[in-house]
């Protein structure tokens, strides 16, 4: 089934590993912007529920103390008041005028970046995020150092999505074709969902990570000099693998034979492919190159042309190789 | 607006109106002129909301032609102005023997509404004449929405100048696009392929409705034959070249912004 | 009793399809519209029930369903969710709320409120209705055809690509778009051009302001979602390059188009309610509306207002902070006439004398729900909640308190209301009304959880999500069928009041004294042999309850017309 949470590289044992739990109506407060946000909800809250129970109080009151058996016909009372209109109307609107306002202060803080924010691009690409850090490692979980200014730059490959972190209380929709930006500075260590939240198709339920707040920057460092290389240590068909899945391949493209929006790896290699303009060929390294980088070339015959080049990613040489490796390895049953 | 008069004998449907129901008066108005007056209001109405419908793609037109200046004005070069100019005077002519049909109408003058009529359509023929014309020769030379596979902004085709065409507008791009590095020239060409996209859809919606009312037209024509109209029925007429005059507003705003920037 | 029920009236006096395919009565119409957003509102809420199914639980994957029905598995387990949303959305939207009120009571009931023996257009009235049965076919082919997986909102550039059938949709929403304007347009003359001698503009019952205000609305936002889902249509099969970035186009543009309409229509769907439960209050109080001229401008101040706040639906879209300032600001101002609004109904409460019958637990209904939707839309338009809770259930509970417990309670307390005047029968109160309770609590129950599964983070469009949202989801969806219960129970009612031994309806049960109460119930065929002497449309004191009729007689009666008020000073022409 779906996986929720991506399967994770493995990361020591740290306070970041944790979820906090948040409270009955919020998540925890795990942003410099959550305590104000909340406090902004809740002052909302309070002056919409005493107006509310006020309107219901009256309601109800009238609706009793006048209905038809003890009220069998109306009395006399004014058709309108000019006073009333006005104390109802100005009161109200001050309350209003202060939400505009404390709103707008909010928002103020949410969209000025602090100058030497940390930086990080974040590109969503059906369905699936991908993180790039300044020293050019890229994984798919967000990692970020606790206590300092985090910049996100967003933007998609190929439809609206939206970073949500619920926890940090920030918000920003991925449009393709330009640079959106949030920014946050994590107050709290631990793991916390990133959902995508603007429909984006078949697996937008799917197209959720986590945030990592690493407690120091030291700690943040060290799992960052890790992923610039995530593929030490591996065979070629090993990091084919694991290429595979941080790369998205397997959105559509299954590895067991199963049917899917586009057609499976298992057995690729060796196969006679017939293509939708009627000509065939024996797949081999080169198809499987070419198919991956330029996937309108070559169409299968009964799938459509949707994959855009390089899957929406930035593919290294390396890793078109290496998923040539793991695509030969898996054998039909 | 109620009518003071008693039913009369052998009249028990009619609701009231007494034996003088004029024959165009609907049963639920009283009098011709609240019906008439009724009439207009509606058309109005409806004429504001084709407004509307066109200010979405003027919109687009705005946005486009803001981020894109230069582009854009470089894309009217491509728009015959000759056939425009020609094509707005048509409109304005027709306008003119639409209005005069109303009057016409008003009038009782049969035969000269007929003739109004006729010309009328006639020039809307002629627009949509020069509309095909126009049109087909920028299917021909690829001057198309760049998501249509001939089209020559087509970013998935990217267009790359050969040598032997004679085409006017072709050397043209060619020439200006010399200098240009490859990505450069599908930046430019896809924005100036947006252009055409907007000419087509601004243009063509226009002549859909130039369409509608040709075959409007074509049925007052046919109603005044019947000898329907006179000074007592000339709604359908009024209402028609009220449309009518919308239709040839909007083109009158399409001309300078399409082919007038360069 | 005595029995009141003419021999000859609208429904009988011609019989057969083509009698009422072609009718150009408005009332005939006004059914037939009703009937047909009746159907279109359950096979939405089957879709909406389909979503809560699989929203009961976590991980209760589609696959399982999909294996236990049998439905396609080409479709895959996600998009068949997908689609079932989108459906739920596009058909209740575009066939249900939007038509709703205007279309079908608004029709019923606006000319013979106005004294009138049809609206403006009657021909044009007609072709609304079968433009509404073409807009429902695409619809329909949609449906089984590719099906619909976009959003109701289309969103692009998802909408450009997606494999469904995307350009069936927009040309049903398209072809909806006429139906709804020529409606707007019909009223909005109606209103201005066949109001009877005495009823001046503040004269005219609060309904008819409703439906004006609406009309102006209607008229002016339709078209442009019309060239939006045109221009949406023409990029998809064309490439025209307006919002496939792909092409160099803006999918923000599109947005931007879209809720330019979209926003002054949940106005529409909101100001006909408003106008039905201003009638229902100050009828079953027996008094007149507190603050007429008071709730007469705020609807026109609603529909003009409903104009500029667009963007308050896009604060995170990434248009610029300014126009998110701007937006914002605006959006208050809309707030206010609302209030208003309600203040004004909870005054007209106040020493009237007042029935609890089945129209008016709506009416009291709408007052608890709409004040729940419009309060919390405040979140939503303050800027700094906003960017927190867009996208996420919070959003979702608002619109359904508004759009449903707010649009569609009063337009089913508005069919209770009118309902002996349109068969001349009276339904049984006690069903009824257990029905209502019971949707209520199901209404409240399926969306308060909504609220707090939103503010700790879940996203809208979800069919999947983290166990910490589950009992949220659990008891919602509980709600779900305990308000598809209550409502069919409310719908068993009123077909039960047709069938068997009917119990027939007097002219005027509600004691009210518009002008539609005036003639019998069913009306004739051309309402009113003229037009009625009026003066206010809340003088209660015209009408007295008599014991025989089970009814309300008028107490000063026209001559050679038992249903007729004379009123005030205005003398028969």
């Amino acid at each position: 089934m779906i996986n929720l949470v991506p399967h994770l590289l493995a990361f020591q044992q740290s306070s970041s590993e944790q979820t906090p739990e948040g409270s009955l109506f919020f998540p925890p407060k795990a942003s410099n912007f959550a305590a104000e946000s909340d406090w902004l909800y809740n002052f909302i809250f309070w002056v919409s529920a005493i107006a509310f129970a006020l309107t219901i109080i009256a309601t109800v009151y009238f609706v009793v103390r006048y209905r038809k058996s003890v009220s069998p016909e109306p009395q006399p009372s004014p058709s309108h008041s000019t006073k009333l209109e006005v104390i109802w109307s100005v009161i109200p609107s001050i309350f209003l005028v202060i939400m505009f306002w404390k709103g707008f202060e909010l928002f103020v803080d949410y969209r000025k970046v602090p100058a030497g924010a940390y930086q990080i691009q974040a590109s969503g690409v059906k369905w699936k995020w991908t993180f790039r850090y300044p020293t050019g490692a890229e994984s798919e979980v967000l990692h970020v150092p606790m206590g300092e200014p985090v910049e996100i730059l967003i933007t998609s490959k190929d439809v609206l999505h939206s970073v949500f972190i619920p926890a940090f209380r920030v918000k920003q929709d991925a449009v393709p074709g330009r640079y959106t930006k949030l920014w946050f500075e994590a107050t709290m260590p631990g793991t916390f969902p990133l959902y995508c939240t603007e429909y984006c198709g078949k697996d937008h339920s799917a197209m959720t990570t986590t945030t990592v707040v690493h407690e120091t920057r030291g700690e943040f460092e060290e799992w960052l000099k890790g992923a610039l290389n995530p593929y030490e240590g591996l065979t070629p068909v090993q990091s084919g693998e694991l290429a595979y899945t941080r790369r998205g391949c397997n959105a559509c493209h299954s590895n067991d034979g199963s049917a899917n929006t586009a057609p499976t790896f298992q057995g690729l290699m060796g196969l006679t492919r017939e293509f939708e303009d009627g000509s065939s060929l024996v797949a081999d390294r080169n198809y499987i190159l070419e198919s991956i980088v330029n996937p309108k070339a070559k169409v299968v015959q009964g799938f459509q042309p949707v994959m855009l080049p390089n899957g929406g990613q930035d593919l290294s040489d390396d890793e078109r190789d290496f998923l040539v490796a793991y695509i030969n390895s898996l054998k039909a049953n | 607006m109620t009518t003071a008069s008693a039913d009369a004998p052998g009249h028990d449907d009619d609701h009231g109106h007494g034996h003088d129901h004029p024959k165009h008066l609907a049963h639920h108005f009283d009098t011709l002129e609240q019906q008439f007056d009724s009439s207009k209001l509606g058309m109005w109405a409806f004429l504001l909301t084709e407004v509307l419908f066109f200010s979405g793609l003027f919109v687009a037109y705005a946005t486009l032609r803001a981020n894109n200046p230069e582009v854009f004005s470089y894309a009217s070069s491509f728009l015959d102005t000759k056939w425009g100019a020609i094509n707005t005077v048509v409109l304005l002519i027709s306008s003119f023997t639409a209005a005069m049909s109303v009057r016409n109408a008003q009038l009782g003058e049969t035969s000269k509404l007929k003739r109004n009529l006729i010309i009328t359509l006639i020039c809307a023929g002629g627009f949509m004449g020069i509309k095909y014309v126009e049109y087909s020769h920028k299917w021909h030379a690829g001057l198309l929405p760049p998501g249509l596979e001939n089209s020559m902004f087509n970013p998935e085709t990217p267009w790359v100048p050969e040598a032997g065409h004679h085409d006017a507008d072709y050397l043209n791009l060619q020439r200006d696009t010399m200098d240009m590095a490859p990505a450069e020239r599908v930046h430019f060409m896809t924005t100036l392929g947006r252009f055409f996209g907007v000419y087509f859809f601004l243009t063509g919606l226009h002549g859909v409705h130039v369409l509608i009312g040709m075959g409007v037209i074509s049925w007052l024509i046919l109603r005044t034959s019947r000898g329907e109209f006179g000074p007592d029925n000339f709604t359908a007429v009024d209402l028609v070249a009220l449309y009518w005059h919308l239709v040839d507003l909007v083109w009158i705003f399409l001309f300078p912004l399409l082919y007038l920037i360069a | 009793m005595t029995n009141t029920t003419p021999d000859v009236h609208y429904l009988n006096c011609e019989k057969g399809f083509k009698s009422w395919f072609w009718t150009l009565d408005h009332k005939r119409l006004g059914l037939m519209y009703m009937w047909s957003v009746i159907a279109a509102f359950i096979l939405g809420g089957i879709f909406a029930l389909l979503v809560r199914m699989e929203l009961m639980q976590p991980n209760m994957g589609i696959e399982e369903n999909a294996a236990l029905y049998g439905w396609s598995k080409e479709l895959g387990p996600a998009n068949l969710y997908n689609h079932f949303f989108t459906l739920h959305g596009a058909i209740m939207v575009f066939l249900v709320i939007i038509p709703g009120i205007p279309a079908a009571l608004g029709n019923f009931a606006l000319p013979m409120m106005l004294g009138a023996k049809d609206v403006a257009y009657p021909k044009l009235n007609r072709f609304s209705y079968h433009l509404w049965l073409s807009g429902a076919i695409f619809f329909v082919l949609a449906l089984v055809t590719k099906g619909l997986d976009t959003g109701w909102t289309f969103y692009a550039p998802y909408s450009l690509t997606t494999d469904t059938a995307v350009v069936f949709a927009t040309t049903g929403a398209f072809i909806l778009g006429f139906s709804s304007i020529f409606t707007g347009l019909n009223m909005l003359v109606t209103i201005h051009k066949l109001r009877p001698e005495g009823m001046t503009w503040f004269k005219m019952p609060l309904f008819l302001w409703a439906i004006y205000a609406t009309a102006i609305i209607q008229i002016l936002a339709t078209p442009v979602i019309g060239i939006a889902l045109l221009m949406l249509t023409i990029e998809r099969v064309l490439g025209v390059g307006i919002f496939d970035p792909t092409l160099g186009g803006d999918p923000v543009l599109f947005e931007h188009i879209f809720w330019f309409y979209s926003h002054p229509a949940v106005y529409v769907m909101v100001l006909p309610a408003m106008g039905v439960v201003s009638e229902l209050l100050a009828n079953f109080s027996r008094k007149p509306i507190f603050g007429y001229r008071s709730i007469a401008f705020s609807s026109v101040a609603i529909a003009i207002f409903s104009f500029i706040v667009w963007g308050h639906h896009m604060f995170v879209s990434g248009q610029s902070d300014l126009v998110n300032v701007v937006f914002s600001a605006l959006t208050f101002s809309v707030a206010v006439p609302s209030a208003i609004k309600v203040f004004n109904w909870i005054a007209t409460l106040y020493k009237g004398s007042i029935s609890l019958d089945t129209p008016m637990w709506y009416a009291l209904s709408v007052i608890w729900l709409f004040g729940i939707g419009g309060l919390t839309g405040l979140w939503l338009g303050t800027l700094g909640t906003d960017i927190h809770l867009h996208d996420t259930y919070f959003v979702v509970a608002h619109f359904h308190f508004v759009m449903v417990g707010s649009a569609i309670f009063a337009f089913i307390g508005g069919v209770f209301y009118w309902w002996p005047k349109m068969y001349g029968v009276m339904y049984n109160e006690t069903i009824a009304k257990t029905g209502t309770a019971i949707a209520f609590i199901g209404f409240n129950l399926t969306f308060l959880p909504q609220f707090i599964a939103g503010s700790k983070g879940m996203p809208r469009r979800y069919f999947d999500y983290a166990e910490e949202f589950a009992s949220y989801n659990y008891w919602s969806s509980i709600g779900a069928m305990t308000l598809g219960v209550g409502l069919s129970i409310a719908l068993y009612a009123l077909l039960k009041s047709l069938m068997g031994q009917r119990k027939a309806a007097p002219a005027n049960p509600w004691g009210a004294v518009t002008l539609d109460w005036q003639c019998t119930s069913p009306p004739p065929p051309h309402n009113f042999d003229h037009a009625p002497p009026v003066d206010g449309p809340y003088d209660h004191e015209l009408v007295r309850w008599n014991n025989d009729l089970q009814g309300y007689e008028p107490v000063d009666p026209v001559d050679g017309d038992p249903n007729l008020a004379r009123m005030g000073s205005a003398k028969l022409a």
